[in-house]
C-alpha cells in the first residue's frame, strides 16, 4: 500500500483534492500577506460561510437520514425547506402582527400587498416570542407534512427500488411547491426587517454582530448537539444505525422498522423545517422556490459528507457554505455555485463514499 | 465414469495444453479483510472440476477475480496461456471463459428468447448503424433468423422451449439456472465457471442439468463448478479443489479429498 | 451501473407474461387488431391519441364560442409543442427507457444545442450579443454535434456509478451548464477576432428558424427575391386562394418539418429497439454485469447511446428555441427535464410508441389544457376574481362559493403543476408501466412473439420484420 504506484483512482483523487485545497490556502495566505485581501473581508467571508454552512448542514441532516434509511434520493426535500419557511413565518406574522394588519394579509404573508415587514416591525427585539414560536411551528408543520406524505405516498412504495421512489418524490415536490403557490402566490416577499446588530468593544474583530445571524448559529448548534446526544445515547440511535447498515437484517432482528422510519421523518423533517425558517431570518425574503433552489446544494453537502452520515452532512454543509463564500476571493459570485456542483460531481465519481468515510451510518 | 488421469497438485506439470485455466497467488482484500489469500490452482481441459470450501472460504471471490468482476490485489490469472489478470468481464468472456452467477442474473423483463439471443458473440446487428440503415439491416435480419433457429435448438435441448415467450423474471429458480447455463453456452465458450448451479434446483431438474454438463464435457467443454452439495461434487467431479480461508487447502480426486484430514478438520472447524 | 435492486418494477404481473392479463385500457383495441403487424397497431395508438386531442380541443373551443381562429391557434401550438416534446422524449427513452441511464440533465443538453446554434447564427453586429453570423445549415448541425460532445464528456467519467448518483451527476451538470451560461464570465468574450458570448442573463437573439426554415422550403436559396421553388409554388397558390396569411403558412411549414423530424427519429428509434443493438441496451438496463459476462462491451454501448440521445436533445432544443429566435438561460431550468420525464412515464418508459403518446398527452392535455380551459371559462362566465385565497374563503363564510371558484380558475396555470405531481405519484404507485401498460416490444428485428417456425431457417416464417 505504501508504494505510490499502488495508489487507486480514489486515492489519487484524494491527493489531488488535498493538493488543490493546499494551493488555495497558500494563495489565500499570500494574498493576506501582500494585502490583496483585507483581513476583515476574509473574516466576513468566513463568518457568512459558517452561517450558510450551518443552515445547509441542518437541512442536509434530514436528507441524509432519509437517503440512508428509506434508500432513495428525496427530491422533495427542498420543498420541505420551503414548507418550514412559509409555515414558520406565517406563525410569526399571525402572532406578532396582531393589530398591525388584517388577518388575511398576515395569514398569507402579505399576498395582497397591503402591509409590509416594516409595518409589522418583524425582528427579534420587537417580537422575540413570535420568532421563537415561529421556529417551533416551522418544525411542527414540516413534520406533519412529511408524515402525511410518507403515509400517502412513500409507505405504499416501501419495496419499490430507489428510482421509482425518486420519481415519486419529484411528484411530491411539484405538489408541495405549487400548493404553496396556490395559497401564497408567486411573489417574492420580504417578511423580516433587517436585523439589529450588537456593537461592543469586546467584539474587536468585527464592526458588529448581526443578531439574527447569531440566533441562527445558536439554534443550529444547539439542535445539532441535541441530535448527537439523541443518537449516541438512546436505543433509537442504535436502531437507526442498524437500519441504515442493513435493512433486511434489521427486519429480522426485530427492529421496529416502521417506528424507526417515523422517527427518521420526525427528526429529519423537523430539522429541515427549522433550516427553512432560519434561512429566511438571514435573507429576509422568501418565495416558493426558496428550498428548491437550495436542493442541489443540500445534496452536495450530503454527498460530500458521505450519504447516511449525520456528522458528515453537517461537515459537508459547512464545507459547502465556506466554499461558496471563500471562493469569492478567486471567482465571481455567479460562479461559486458552479464550483460547488463541480466538486460534488467529482466526489460522486471518484469518492462516492464521501470525503471522510466509509460506512453509511445514521 | 472418469477416464481422465488426475495429475494432482503438481503445478509444474500443468501446461496450457492440458490446463486452460491457471491462477497463481491471487490475493484480494475488501476493507481490510482478506477474502482470497494467495490462491493457486489449475483446471484440466475437458474435466469437471469442483471448487468447494466452507462458507467464506473465498470461492465466489475467486470466481469474481478470474472473470474480471474484481481486480486482484496481486497474483495472476492465465487462460489458454494468456495473462488475463485485471481484464474487464466482457474481455474475459470474449476469450471463451464464461460464467454463471450464484444468484442467477437473468434479464428479468426480457423474454427467454431475448435472453438467449443476446448471448451470441459478434452479431452484425450489435453495430448501431447496421441495425438502423436500410440495406445493412437486411443482412442483420437474415443473421437473426439463423440465430433464432439455434436458440430454439438449444431451448429444446434443455427442455425449456415451452418457456420461450415467458419473461425471464417469471421463471422458477431451477428454470433460471437452466436458462443461465444454456445462455452461457450460446456464447460459444471454451470453458464454463458455474457458481452453485444446483442451488434451489429440484432433484429431477438437477439430474437433467448434470446430464447436460456431462454431455458437454464429452464434447470438449471444461467446467469449474462451485457447489455446496457434497454429493453432487463427489459423484460428478474428476478433480476437486478445496479452499479454506482464502487459499487452497487441498486438491485431488473426490476419494482423496474425502479422506483428507485437513479438509475434514476445516469443515468441522467451520461449518459443515 | 450497478443498481442494488434490479427489480424496480413492483407491479410486474406474476402470471405468465404472454399478455394474459390485459393491463391497459387501450389493450382491448389491440386485441381486436391482434392479427395486424405491430407497426400498424402502434401507429394506430399515435393517430388515435392525436385525433382524440384535436377533437377535444376543437369541440371545447367551438362549443364555448372560442371561434375558429382561437381553435386553430391552439391546435397549432399543441402540435408544435407535442412534436418538440416527442423528439426529446424519444431521446430520453433511448437513455432511460431502453438503457436504464437515469439522465435528469435533459435541459442542459437542450441548452447546449440551442446555444451552440444561437452563437453560430446570431448576427455579427447590431445586436446586444453578437455571434458568428453563419447560416443555419451550419448552426444546426454544429449545435447538435456540440450537444453530443458534451454528452460524451458527461458520460465518460460516469459510466460506473450507481443509478441514483448518475441522476444527481447529470442534474448537477445541467445546472453547471445553465449557471455558466448565465454568468458574466462568458457573457462577452473575444474569440476568433470577434465579439462573442452567451450574453449571460441577456440571452442571444438569432434569426428565427421559424422564418428561415420555411423560406428554404418555399423559395430558391431561402430568398423570396429569387422566386418560389416547385413546392413553394404549389403551397403558395393553394394558400393564397384560401386567403391564409403568409406567417401562418410559414409556421405551419415549420411545425411540419419538426413533425417530419420526429417521424425520422421515431423510425430510427424503433429500428434501434428492434435490433441486436437494442437487445444490448435492454440487457444493460436489466443487469449490466450479466450482459458484460456474456462478453458484451457495455461501456461502449452506453457511450454510443448516451451521445446519440444527447445529440437528439440538442436538436430538440434548437427547434424549440428556433421558434422564438431568442435563447436565455431561464428557458433551460431543471423543471423542463421533469416535464420530459412526466411525458415519458405517462406513455410508458421503454416504448417508442409510448414516448410519442406520452408527449401528445402531456403537451396537448396536461400542459396546454388548463390554460386553455381557463381562457374558455373566462370567455364564457364572468367570475369574481379575488386577489387572495383568504378573500375567497371569507366569501365562503357567507355562502358564496363563486369567489373560490374564480380564484381557483385564476390559478389553473399553477394548479396544473400540482396535477403533474399527482399524476407522477399515482403512476409510480399504480401504473409504473405507463398508460399503455406493460408493453412487450421484442428486442429483435423478427417478431419473437411468433411461434417457432417448424421448417428450416431460410424459409419465410411467421415473423413480420419491418423491412
Amino acid at each position: 500500500m505504501g508504494d505510490v504506484t499502488d495508489f487507486t483512482w480514489e486515492q489519487w483523487f484524494g491527493v489531488l483534492l488535498l493538493a488543490g485545497v493546499g494551493v488555495l490556502i497558500l494563495d489565500l495566505l499570500r494574498r493576506l500577506a501582500v494585502g490583496d485581501l483585507g483581513a476583515s473581508t476574509l473574516t466576513t467571508f468566513l463568518w457568512r460561510g459558517l452561517v450558510d454552512g450551518l443552515i445547509v448542514g441542518l437541512a442536509a441532516v434530514g436528507l441524509s437520514m432519509t437517503y440512508s434509511i428509506l434508500r432513495f434520493a428525496n427530491f422533495s426535500h427542498g420543498d420541505l425547506v420551503t414548507t418550514g419557511a412559509f409555515s414558520g413565518w406565517t406563525a410569526v406574522w399571525v402572532i406578532g402582527g396582531l393589530g398591525a394588519a388584517d388577518l388575511g394579509s398576515r395569514l398569507l404573508l402579505n399576498a395582497d400587498r397591503s402591509t409590509s415587514a416594516r409595518a409589522l416591525d418583524v425582528h427579534v427585539y420587537a417580537e422575540p416570542l413570535a420568532i421563537v414560536a415561529g421556529l417551533v411551528i416551522a418544525a411542527l408543520v414540516t413534520i406533519l407534512v412529511a408524515l402525511a406524505i410518507d403515509r400517502l405516498v412513500y409507505r405504499r412504495m416501501r419495496d419499490s427500488g430507489g428510482i421509482p421512489l425518486l420519481i415519486a418524490s419529484v411528484g411530491v415536490a411539484l405538489v408541495l411547491r405549487y400548493l404553496i403557490v396556490f395559497l401564497y402566490g408567486e411573489r417574492t416577499r420580504g417578511v423580516v426587517r433587517s436585523s439589529p446588530s450588537i456593537d461592543h468593544p469586546l467584539l474587536f474583530w468585527t464592526d458588529g454582530v448581526v443578531v439574527h445571524e447569531l440566533i441562527m448559529v445558536g439554534s443550529a448548534v444547539v439542535l445539532m448537539v441535541g441530535l448527537h446526544v439523541l443518537l449516541q445515547y438512546t436505543k433509537l440511535g442504535t436502531a437507526m444505525r442498524a437500519m441504515a447498515d442493513n435493512r433486511d437484517l434489521a427486519l429480522i432482528t426485530g427492529i421496529p422498522t416502521e417506528r424507526v422510519i417515523l422517527a427518521t421523518w420526525v427528526i429529519g423533517a423537523g430539522l429541515t423545517g427549522v433550516a427553512g425558517y432560519l434561512i429566511v431570518l438571514e435573507q429576509e425574503t422568501l418565495n416558493f422556490n426558496t428550498g428548491w433552489f437550495l436542493l442541489l446544494l443540500i445534496f452536495a453537502a450530503v454527498i460530500l459528507g458521505g450519504i447516511g452520515s449525520i456528522y458528515g452532512a453537517i461537515t459537508g454543509g459547512l464545507i459547502i457554505g465556506l466554499a461558496d463564500n471563500v471562493m469569492l476571493v478567486w471567482i465571481s459570485g455567479d460562479l461559486t455555485r458552479v464550483a460547488a456542483f463541480m466538486l460534488m460531481i467529482l466526489i460522486l465519481i471518484f469518492r462516492p463514499q464521501g470525503l471522510f468515510g466509509g460506512v453509511e451510518t445514521a | 465414469m472418469s477416464d481422465v488421469e488426475v495429475s494432482g497438485a503438481d503445478g509444474a506439470a500443468e501446461s496450457e495444453a492440458t490446463h486452460p485455466l491457471r491462477i497463481s497467488n491471487l490475493t484480494k482484500t475488501f476493507g481490510g479483510i482478506l477474502a482470497v489469500d494467495g490462491a493457486s490452482f489449475a483446471v484440466e481441459r475437458g474435466s469437471i472440476t469442483g471448487l468447494i470450501g466452507p462458507n467464506g472460504a473465498g470461492k465466489s471471490t475467486t470466481f469474481n477475480l478470474i472473470t474480471g468482476v474484481h481486480a486482484p490485489d496481486s497474483g495472476h490469472v492465465y487462460f489458454e496461456g494468456e495473462d488475463i489478470t485485471g481484464l474487464q468481464p466482457h474481455q474475459v468472456a470474449e476469450r471463451g471463459l464464461v460464467r454463471t452467477f450464484q444468484i442467477t442474473r437473468e434479464l428479468g423483463e426480457m423474454t427467454v428468447l431475448e435472453n438467449m439471443l443476446l448471448a451470441f458473440k459478434g452479431q452484425r446487428g450489435e453495430a448501431l448503424w447496421r441495425s438502423v440503415l436500410p440495406v445493412a439491416r437486411r443482412r442483420v435480419v437474415e443473421e437473426e433468423r439463423d440465430l433464432l433457429e439455434r436458440v430454439w435448438e438449444t431451448l429444446e435441448l434443455f427442455e425449456i422451449d415451452h418457456l420461450a415467450h415467458e419473461e425471464a423474471g417469471n421463471l422458477s429458480g431451477g428454470q433460471r439456472k437452466l436458462l443461465e447455463l444454456s445462455r452461457a453456452l450460446l456464447t460459444d465458450p471454451e470453458m464454463l465457471l458455474l457458481d452453485e448451479p444446483m442451488a434451489g434446483v429440484n432433484p429431477t431438474l438437477e439430474g437433467k442439468l448434470l446430464e447436460r454438463i456431462h454431455d458437454l464435457t464429452d464434447e470438449g467443454y471444461t467446467f469449474l463448478i462451485v457447489e455446496h452439495d457434497m454429493d453432487v461434487i463427489m459423484e460428478n467431479c474428476e478433480h476437486v479443489i478445496v479452499m479454506h480461508q482464502g487459499s487452497v487447502l487441498a486438491e485431488g480426486t473426490p476419494a482423496d479429498i474425502q479422506s483428507n484430514e485437513r479438509v475434514i478438520e476445516a469443515y468441522l472447524g467451520g461449518e459443515v | 451501473m450497478t443498481v442494488d435492486d434490479p427489480d424496480t418494477d413492483p407491479d410486474r404481473p406474476a402470471t405468465d407474461g404472454s399478455g394474459a392479463a390485459p393491463a391497459s385500457p387501450l389493450e382491448g383495441a389491440a386485441a381486436v387488431t391482434e392479427s395486424r403487424p405491430r407497426w400498424q397497431v402502434d401507429l394506430g395508438y399515435i393517430v388515435l391519441t392525436t385525433i382524440g386531442i384535436y377533437v377535444l380541443i376543437t369541440a371545447l373551443g367551438l362549443l364555448t364560442g372560442l371561434g375558429f381562429g382561437g381553435v386553430f391557434r391552439q391546435l397549432q401550438t399543441v402540435t408544435f409543442l407535442a412534436a418538440a416534446y416527442a423528439l426529446v422524449v424519444l431521446a430520453l427513452n433511448l437513455h432511460w427507457g431502453y438503457t436504464g441511464l437515469f439522465n435528469i440533465g435533459v435541459a442542459g443538453f437542450m441548452a447546449v444545442g440551442a446555444y451552440g446554434m444561437a452563437i453560430l447564427t446570431a448576427p455579427t453586429e447590431g445586436t446586444t450579443t453578437p455571434g458568428l453570423g453563419l447560416p443555419m445549415w451550419v448552426g444546426i448541425p454544429v449545435g447538435v454535434a456540440l450537444a453530443g460532445l458534451v454528452g460524451l464528456i458527461v458520460v465518460l467519467p460516469a459510466l460506473r456509478i450507481r443509478a441514483d448518483y448518475f441522476a444527481i451527476v447529470t442534474l448537477a451538470f445541467a445546472e453547471v451548464i445553465r449557471l455558466t451560461i448565465n454568468s458574466g464570465a462568458l457573457a462577452d468574450v473575444d474569440a476568433f477576432g470577434r465579439q462573442l458570448g452567451t450574453g449571460g442573463g441577456r440571452g442571444i437573439n438569432f434569426p428565427l428558424l421559424e422564418h428561415a426554415i420555411p423560406r428554404w422550403v418555399l423559395y430558391e436559396g431561402g430568398d423570396p427575391a429569387q422566386g418560389a421553388t416547385f413546392v413553394g409554388v404549389q403551397v403558395l397558390t393553394v394558400t393564397n386562394r384560401l386567403g391564409i396569411e403568409r406567417t401562418v403558412v410559414e409556421s405551419a411549414i415549420y411545425t411540419s418539418v419538426l413533425v417530419g423530424l420526429v417521424a425520422v427519429v421515431f423510425v430510427l428509434s424503433v429500428r434501434t429497439a428492434n435490433s441486436p443493438f437494442g437487445r444490448l441496451l435492454k440487457g444493460i438496463r436489466e443487469d449490466e454485469l450479466a450482459t458484460k459476462s456474456l462478453g458484451k462491451n457495455t461501456d461502449l454501448v452506453k457511450i454510443k447511446v448516451f451521445v446519440l440521445g444527447c445529440a437528439i436533445m440538442g436538436l430538440a432544443g434548437i427547434f424549440w428555441q428556433g421558434r422564438n429566435g431568442y435563447v436565455d438561460p431561464d428557458a433551460f431550468l431543471p423543471i423542463i427535464t421533469f416535464y420530459i420525464f412526466i411525458a415519458l412515464i405517462i406513455g410508458g418508459s421503454g416504448s417508442n410508441t409510448g414516448s410519442v403518446v406520452g408527449a401528445l398527452v402531456f403537451a396537448g392535455v396536461l400542459f396546454e389544457g388548463p390554460p386553455y380551459v381557463q381562457r374558455i371559462i373566462n370567455q364564457v362566465i364572468d367570475l369574481p376574481r379575488p386577489t387572495t385565497i383568504y378573500d375567497a374563503v371569507v366569501a365562503l363564510g357567507s355562502f358564496d362559493p363563486l369567489p373560490l371558484v374564480g380564484y381557483t380558475v385564476g390559478q389553473l396555470a399553477n394548479l396544473r403543476f400540482v396535477l403533474f405531481g399527482v399524476i407522477l405519484i399515482l403512476l409510480m404507485i399504480y401504473r409504473p408501466d405507463g398508460l399503455l401498460g406493460h408493453r412487450d416490444e421484442p428486442a429483435s428485428p423478427l417478431d419473437l412473439r411468433a411461434e417457432r417456425p417448424t421448417d428450416g431457417p431460410s424459409s419465410v416464417d411467421g415473423g413480420d420484420d419491418d423491412e
